[in-house]
């Protein structure tokens, strides 16, 4: 197995540990980082995959830079709303199914 | 030359009018209360009218030549970035411009900051910050981007900008349900958007090639293909609220102010969905493995039923929107099961019929969201318990409810009914009669649930109490945009035209 192999699964299966680890993770900031590494995951894989002719292909490093300023917006967005969150409720948790919408809120009227 | 020189303005003003006015409105957050109002609301509307003629030039162009490529300064693909435009782009450029202009118009009277009786409301109907302007805005250019984008990693780009303007439209009200909410649908949005990056990351390595042109001659049934199908499909089926992916959907399109729960209800899902058909007709469309449309066309049939009858339970007017969206959402994935093995007729039927659900489902389920709106702004809440007698106080937004209503029923002379007509008559020329048994089941469901709201609010006697007028600009909206509906069933043969221009299955017959 050739180090470029090596770097094609371990982009994989960063992206497949970082996927189970959203789902799992319940504390919001663990879910934020599992997405941001998610997307590591596959920049990775698209260097690597930049990496395997015999010269190098300048696209997929174009589609990382491009991503990493996503990724970058994205988390800072998360982040934010998770602090707004924590500001709102104390928790850093996301209230289960339903426990969002009070079916009788009387208290509104 | 000229010829080329027109094409290129009207491929490019779809995304840079809304790109432009997002900047502009943006900029003026930094003014105060009602100039800051009026600027952004100029602009916003100015922008509307800027996409539905750029909508309109293109339809008159497509129909009249055929697709249209447009490479962006001159640079060719992989490098360059194309712009595509053929039938279903234009059409679902259409649904936007036509749906994206009566939310426009209703946000002027929701967000009119006029105050009434000092009651505490489920929505607060402020716009302190002004940061609906350029969120909708930034949503609007996403969406166009990606209707006009041509290679796989572009689509990712616009859904990404889609997912973070959407989120944080959600999380605009700024309560701890709006935040909740807006948090559920980024993290779903996100998975959903790396799902499809990984997918456009192993085609990439196995062709060379991000154009979907050039992924779709070279697109063969090899593993990769599969796992990037299967990738693109689950990230999109999830953003779309596939069942049994649909869980963020009630907690979102209830948590979000109407006016911003009209559109993600109504256009959101679509970009989706969208970027779902393009995948599977246009760049995989021999590539399918045998039995993959099976298992969407199963979940949108099981969608049709759980999403009709989880909205008979919902005691929310909101809620009972969204359950209803679960199940309409259900009939645009049996397209993938009828089109499976069909004769090219057929096919192109059943793909029609899907697409044309989603314009007549966008302009009915942003009507009825504006109607719950009216009646929130009105009555304070949308509890259907205390809303008995509601018609007679506020009769606009409940015609405008009824009359929507009748698509998601499918009743004739309303797109919904055009929609399921093909849909089901394809069912039963590929030999599939059992989804055209769920396709007649759902209409009844939809009944069902629309009149346990409809019912006690035109009929019962005792009325709710209602505090204020809600503004003419959010009545004449929902109504206008519901009556939209009712008659798109009568303007198919045009419609069906344009979507034939440079679709699958050699255009029909």
């Amino acid at each position: 197995m050739s180090s470029v192999d090596m770097y094609l699964l371990s982009g994989v299966a960063v992206f497949a540990v970082c996927a189970y680890a959203l789902v799992v993770h319940a504390h919001l900031v663990r879910k934020v980082i599992a997405i941001n590494m998610m997307g590591s995951g596959v920049f990775v894989l698209l260097t690597a995959i930049a990496r395997r002719g015999e010269s190098i292909d300048p696209v997929p490093h174009a589609m990382v830079l491009t991503g990493i300023v996503v990724a970058v917006s994205a988390t800072a967005f998360a982040l934010a709303v998770v602090r707004k969150l924590h500001e709102t409720t104390g928790s850093a948790y996301l209230p289960e199914e339903g426990e969002d919408a009070p079916p009788n809120s009387g208290g509104e009227r | 030359m000229t010829g080329a020189f027109s094409s290129i303005n009207w491929m490019l003003a779809p995304v840079l009018v809304p790109l432009a006015a997002a900047t502009a409105t943006f900029l003026l957050m930094g003014l105060r209360g009602r100039t800051r109002r009026m600027a952004q609301n100029a602009i916003g509307l100015a922008a509307a009218v800027g996409i539905a003629v750029s909508a309109l030039a293109l339809w008159a162009m497509v129909s009249g030549g055929g697709p249209v490529r447009y490479e962006l300064g001159g640079w060719e693909a992989p490098l360059g970035i194309n712009l595509y435009a053929d039938g279903l782009s234009v059409f679902m450029l259409l649904t936007t411009a036509v749906v994206g202009a009566a939310g426009s118009v209703y946000t002027l009277g929701y967000f009119s900051g006029r105050e009434g009786e000092d009651v505490r409301r489920r929505e607060y109907f402020q716009d302190e910050t002004g940061s609906f302007w350029p969120l909708w805005m930034f949503l609007w250019a996403s969406m166009n981007g990606m209707f006009l984008a041509a290679d796989a990693f572009n689509l990712y780009v616009t859904l990404e900008i889609l997912g973070l303007s959407a989120a944080a439209l959600i999380a605009l009200g700024g309560t701890r349900m709006a935040f909740s909410a807006g948090m559920r649908y980024l993290m779903v949005s996100l998975l959903g958007s790396l799902a499809h990056l990984l997918g456009v990351a192993l085609l990439y390595g196995s062709f060379g090639a991000l154009d979907l042109a050039t992924l779709g001659e070279s697109a063969s049934p090899i593993p990769p293909v599969w796992a990037a199908l299967a990738l693109i499909s689950l990230g999109m089926a999830l953003k779309t609220g596939l069942f049994p992916l649909h869980f963020w959907m009630p907690s979102a399109y209830t948590g979000a102010p109407s006016a911003a729960s009209a559109m993600l209800a109504g256009l959101v899902g679509k970009a989706s969905f969208y970027l779902l058909l393009r995948v599977w007709f246009d760049v995989f469309e021999g590539s399918v493995p045998p039995g993959a449309g099976q298992i969407f066309g199963v979940l949108g049939a099981v969608a049709i039923v759980w999403g009709a009858v989880m909205a008979m339970k919902q005691t929310r007017l909101k809620t009972l929107l969204a359950y209803s969206s679960v199940s309409q959402m259900g009939y645009l994935f049996l397209v993938f099961a009828l089109v499976a093995g069909a004769s090219p007729e057929r096919g192109f039927e059943a793909w029609a019929g899907g697409i044309y659900l989603v314009l007549s489902h966008a302009c009915a389920k942003a009507a009825m969201f504006m109607a719950a709106g009216v009646v929130i702004y009105s009555v304070g809440h949308d509890e259907i318990p205390r809303l008995h007698g509601i018609a007679q106080k506020l009769p606009l937004a409940v015609a405008s409810f009824a009359v929507a209503g009748m698509t998601m029923m499918g009743l004739p002379t309303s797109g919904g009914f055009t929609a399921k007509w093909l849909l089901f008559s394809a069912s039963l020329g590929t030999g599939q009669w059992w989804f055209g048994v769920v396709i007649l089941l759902g209409g009844v469901l939809a009944a069902v649930y629309l009149l346990r709201f409809l019912n006690p609010a035109l009929i019962q006697v005792r009325t709710a109490k209602v505090y204020r007028d809600a503004p003419r600009s959010m009545t004449v909206a929902a109504f206008g945009l519901s009556l939209f509906s009712l008659f798109l069933g009568l303007a198919s043969a045009p419609m069906l035209d344009l979507l034939a221009v440079g679709g699958p299955f050699g255009g029909g017959s």
